[in-house]
Parts: structure tokens; C-alpha cells; sequence
């Protein structure tokens, strides 16, 4: 039976602007297992990106119950601190976004290097260049970023979220600002590494070309989730 | 592999100009602050070896402002007042007193001197006495004069060069047409000594037709009450005493205006390299919000953060406070040229001495100065949330 990694139970986002309280998340349930490729769509406003930024504990929620690898991690009234979530996300997660950030006075090398600044995990150090050359990019090591393509920079924002070798990679709209073959690409390598190293991937994407890759797609509407 | 340091040093290399302005900022009050304390140190003790050279404690001149006295003493002047020679006897019998010793101050015109010419000041000095009272001159050629009254000079180190004189040349007298024959010449002591002409007391006495003298030199016994020996002098008809603890006191108390305007000019240059620092540091912060966020997210704990950007503050600091100082030991020669022409009197030597310990100091203080400017930047830095720097990319 498959193991279940991440399970949100009853996920509820409010916010508010002056008296306006937009419920950006009504109570959303799911649940992802290990090794799954899960595509969250949707239109804008749908509470796609904010639910998976709950999930990958950028965020805390209004209500609802969050547990990641059976450890609870919201349950209803109780948050976690800034410090606290930075704890579980740099054991546990690895992040791509939209926007590569990369640090552009760092080469390629150092970028990919950078969490290990902060944290490392045992043996994470050997993993720069063989990640960097698994995704192509060992011939661009030592250049900056200003020096590579769109498509290089999220190659070597995907090396970073790997280095500490996540349990879960989390993507927000990882190809939004490439074109359609640097998107197919950047498709390819996700789904390979969900395929050969069994990574977890939970991605948000407006592209249903990219979202098929996965195995599962789920669709947001008006704050709910409902399963492709 | 990446350090946090490494981090921080090439961040600053992303906004090369702002980075540069900002090292300047830091750099100019570094310089002017280590000039500062170098001058306060360097000034007393070029003014104590200017002192301690005079080889006495107590000077007794003709009444006559202290200043002037002061002046005439340490530089030489006109206008000059007399008293007896006996008198240096009859002080001599004071319990209190070692050694004393006559001297006559004269100037003469010297149309050759300069463009438009000059004084010329010679120095008259009794061989028996005035030699004892300093022990340290050297001698670069020569030596004393070998007859109290011989038509001789001995030249100091600067006189001898600016009249490129040698021993055994011959200089003369300006204004009486009187030739002395040069048979010493010092090596150089750093002091006003340098530029005089020495002549035996009996000889100038004659060319200038004075049989008295301008001042008393008085060498005071080393367990002495100077303060006493002093209430003693001031009885002494139409004479003024003149302590060089009290001269010491009125010139630093002269350039104490100046030093605090220099001490306000650098408080002003520190706040001005201060704001510069926590803008620099704060644009550099909120341009890298997301960046920060996205640190966060890597795993960077808050404090991960703090130290990034006090690290940039504490290079910036670092470098700028070094290159000032560096700057500030470089051009020291020059500082000093400029701060003898706003002083009212700068004593020989080098005014502005800047040692390792001083320029430690001073790179303690722009650190820290420095660092507390970082302070805020590095606070707001290590409180940015990951989600909410994400959100800014609209």
C-alpha cells in the first residue's frame, strides 16, 4: 500500500483586505503518496498556489489539519513560527518557482551550492555536480547566470531545490516565463525525476501539456479541489 | 562549496557604484578620524620633545608679554627686551637651581634671505655653561667653540643647509659686515634648534654692542619645588619668568578651538559614512526581498539572514576603514603641512603620529560604528517571510 506523505484535512485560507475577508481556501481535503506527480490547475484565484503553498508550509493556515509524513504539522489552532517552518522546509522540501532567483554574482556551481550554506544534509556536498551534470549542465558550472539561457537558469534552480535531496519538490508554475521547448524540456526532467528517482513532485501549472506529465491532476475552483 | 562570508562579499559586488560611493564615505571619515587622534597624540609630543630639547625648565627674560616670551623662545623674535648678566649669578645661589645658563637674542636683516629678504637670528651662548645645559646635540662635523670669544659660530642642521655652509666656511653677520668662521655643525634634533646659529656669548655681545643679555636658561634640581623656585624669580625687579609646564599648557589650551573643530568635522564625517552605510545596506535589502524569501526557503533561519547582511556591513566598514587609514599614514606628511598653516603655533616634528595601535583603534571604532549602522538593515532582512517576499513578484 502506498504511503502517504503529505494528507490535508479540512485546509481553510482566509485573508483580508480592510473590511473585504476573501476566503481563498474552503476547506480543502486531500492527499499525496510518496512518489506521485500531482498538477494542481486552475484559473487565477482559484487558491491553486495557495494551497500549495500550505502544503509546502510557506504558509499557515486559517483552520485545517496538515500532517507530512505522519507528522502533524497544523492542526487546527496550532501554527508554527517562522523558525519552526524553516525546519520542516528545508528537511523535507525543495522549491521552484516561476522566477529562477538566482544570486547573480554566484556561477551556476555556487547557486546550486547555496542551501548548503544554511543546511546540509549528510553527503550533500557530492550532490552539486552530479545533479548539475544529471540535468545537463556540467559544461556551465562556473559561468554566471547573466551567461545562460532561461531554460539553463531553471535547470539550476531545480539542482538547488535537489541538492539536500528533498522529499518533496514543489513547483510553482516552474516554466511560466520559457517558451514552449524549454517547457517541454523542463517538463521531461521533472517527470524523469519523478519516474527514475521516485521524487515527490506537487506542481502548479497553467500549461495542461505540462500538468498531463503527472500522474494525477487535481483542479482548483473557487478555493475547492476537485480530482481530473 | 559556498560560504556565508562568500555570500556576503560578492553580494556587494552587485551595485558596483553604490558599493564604491559608500567605501568612500567610510574611507574619508576613517582618515579623518585617525588624522585626528593622530594629531592630538603626535602634537603634544612633538611640543614635549620640543620642550624637553630646550634642555631647561625655567626661562627669566625682560617683562614683556608671556607670549611674546614663549615665542621668542621657541621661534625667535624682535623687538627684545634685556637684563643683566649678573643676574644668572645671583640666581645660581638658589638652592633649587642646577644650572644656569646666559643667552643673548639678536636678529638682523638679511636682505639675501628669501625673495625679499629676512631675520636672521643668532644666538649668543656661554661655552661654559650652555653646552651642559644639552647633552644630547651631536655634532655632524665639528664641535664647540674652542674660545669664548672667538669670532666662531656653530650652525644647526637646517641653518648649515639652507646656507650650505661647511666647517671651516666662513658666514656673515648681516647688517654689522662681521665674518664668523663655521666650527660645528649639529645633526639634525627635530626641534627650533635646528635653525639657529650659536655664536659664544662674549663674541655676538660685541658685534651687536650689548653687554647684557635677553634670557636666563634655569636647569632645576631634580627633587625641587619648581613652584617655589618660581614665587622666588617673580621677585626679582622687571623679570618675568616663563615655565615651560605653563607655556605647554596656553599653547594646548590655544589649539584646543582647533582640535575641537577637527573632533566635530570627523563626528560630522562618521554620521554622514554612518547614514551612508544603512542606506546602502538598506537598498541592498529591499531590492532583494524575494531573493531573501527564497534563502529562507533553502533553510536560512533568521539569524542565517541577520548575518548575511551585518557580514556586508562589517566588509564594508573593514575595507573602508583600512583604505582611510592607509591613506591617512600616506599622506600624514601632507596633514601635517595643512594643520601647521591653521595652527597659531605647531611645534617641530611631526604633528600627526599614527602608530599600529592607534590605527587598531580607529578600525574598532568604524567597525562599530559601522555595525550598529548594519543593525536595522539586518534586523528587517532576517524578518522577511518567505511567502509574502514571493507575493511581491506580483
Amino acid at each position: 500500500m502506498a504511503e502517504i506523505v503529505l494528507e490535508a484535512r479540512g485546509l481553510t485560507r482566509v485573508y483580508h483586505r480592510g473590511s473585504e475577508e476573501i476566503r481563498a481556501l474552503a476547506g480543502v481535503s486531500l492527499s499525496i503518496n510518496r512518489g506521485e506527480f500531482v498538477s494542481f490547475m486552475g484559473p487565477s484565484g482559484s487558491g491553486k498556489t495557495t494551497l500549495v503553498n500550505l502544503l509546502g508550509c510557506l504558509d499557515n493556515p486559517t483552520d485545517g489539519d496538515l500532517v507530512l509524513a505522519g507528522r502533524s504539522i497544523f492542526d487546527g489552532c496550532k501554527m508554527l513560527g517562522e523558525r519552526e517552518l524553516t525546519r520542516v522546509r528545508r528537511e523535507v522540501f525543495g522549491y521552484i518557482f516561476q522566477n529562477f532567483y538566482l544570486i547573480p554574482t554566484l556561477t551556476v556551481r555556487e547557486n546550486v551550492a547555496l542551501p548548503l550554506a544554511f543546511y546540509r544534509k549528510p553527503g550533500a556536498d557530492a550532490e552539486v555536480e552530479r545533479i548539475l551534470n544529471m540535468l545537463g549542465m556540467g559544461h556551465r558550472m562556473e559561468h554566471l547566470p547573466g551567461q545562460i539561457s532561461g531554460g539553463e537558469m531553471q535547470r539550476v534552480a531545480i539542482a538547488r531545490a535537489l541538492v539536500n535531496r528533498p522529499e518533496i519538490l514543489l513547483a510553482d508554475e516552474p516554466t511560466g516565463n520559457l517558451d514552449s521547448k524549454r517547457s517541454k524540456e523542463i517538463g521531461e526532467i521533472l517527470q524523469d525525476l519523478n519516474r527514475s528517482a521516485g521524487l515527490t513532485i506537487v506542481m502548479v501549472s497553467h500549461n495542461p501539456e505540462l500538468a498531463r506529465l503527472g500522474g494525477r491532476i487535481v483542479e482548483m475552483r473557487d478555493g475547492q479541489a476537485y480530482e481530473v | 562549496m559556498i560560504s556565508k562570508n562568500q555570500i556576503a562579499f560578492k553580494n556587494l559586488f552587485r551595485k558596483k557604484a553604490r558599493t564604491l560611493l559608500t567605501l568612500v564615505g567610510i574611507m574619508l571619515s576613517s582618515w579623518v578620524l585617525v588624522s585626528l587622534l593622530g594629531f592630538n597624540r603626535g602634537y603634544e609630543n612633538a611640543l614635549n620633545h620640543d620642550i624637553e630639547n630646550m634642555g631647561y625648565q625655567l626661562m627669566v627674560m625682560a617683562k614683556g608679554c608671556p607670549y611674546e616670551a614663549a615665542t621668542m623662545m621657541l621661534q625667535g623674535g624682535t623687538g627684545l627686551r634685556y637684563i643683566e648678566q649678573s643676574m644668572a649669578d645671583s640666581i645660581m645661589k638658589e638652592p633649587e637651581v642646577a644650572k644656569v645658563t646666559p643667552i643673548l637674542m639678536q636678529a638682523f636683516f638679511d636682505p639675501n634671505k628669501g625673495t625679499s629678504g629676512g631675520i636672521a637670528g643668532y644666538f649668543g651662548v656661554d661655552p661654559a655653561t650652555f653646552p651642559a645645559m644639552k647633552p644630547f646635540f651631536r655634532f655632524r662635523q665639528g664641535g664647540w667653540f674652542r674660545d669664548p670669544s672667538a669670532a666662531e659660530a656653530v650652525m644647526g642642521y637646517e641653518a648649515a643647509e639652507l646656507e650650505q655652509r661647511e666647517v671651516g666656511d666662513m658666514i656673515l653677520v648681516p647688517e654689522k659686515n662681521v665674518q664668523l668662521k663655521v666650527v660645528g655643525i649639529m645633526e639634525r634634533t627635530g626641534s627650533q634648534d635646528d635653525g639657529t646659529i650659536f655664536v659664544p656669548l662674549k663674541t655676538l655681545q660685541k658685534i651687536s654692542g650689548i653687554d647684557k643679555i635677553t634670557t636666563i636658561g634655569i636647569k632645576v634640581n631634580k627633587d625641587a619645588d619648581t613652584a617655589e623656585l618660581e614665587n622666588k624669580l617673580y621677585k626679582l625687579q622687571d623679570v618675568q619668568v616663563v615655565s615651560f609646564s605653563q607655556v605647554k599648557q596656553t599653547i594646548m589650551k590655544l589649539i584646543s578651538t582647533a582640535r575641537v573643530m577637527v573632533l566635530s568635522i570627523a563626528v560630522i564625517a562618521i554620521i554622514i559614512a554612518m547614514v551612508g552605510v544603512i542606506n546602502t545596506i538598506l537598498m541592498s535589502v529591499l531590492e532583494r526581498m524575494q531573493e531573501i524569501g527564497i534563502l529562507k526557503t533553502m533553510g536560512a533561519m533568521p539569524w542565517d539572514i541577520f548575518r548575511l547582511v551585518w557580514t556586508e556591513t562589517l566588509i564594508l566598514c573593514a575595507c573602508g576603514g583600512i583604505a582611510g587609514i592607509g591613506l591617512a599614514v600616506t599622506f600624514a606628511r601632507a596633514t601635517d603641512v595643512l594643520v601647521r598653516r591653521i595652527l597659531p603655533y605647531a611645534p617641530s616634528g611631526g604633528l600627526v603620529a599614527i602608530d599600529a595601535r592607534l590605527a587598531l583603534l580607529t578600525l574598532a571604532i568604524i567597525v562599530t560604528v559601522g555595525l550598529l549602522s548594519g543593525l536595522y538593515p539586518a534586523w528587517k532582512a532576517g524578518r522577511v517571510r518567505p511567502l509574502e517576499s514571493i507575493r511581491r513578484e506580483g
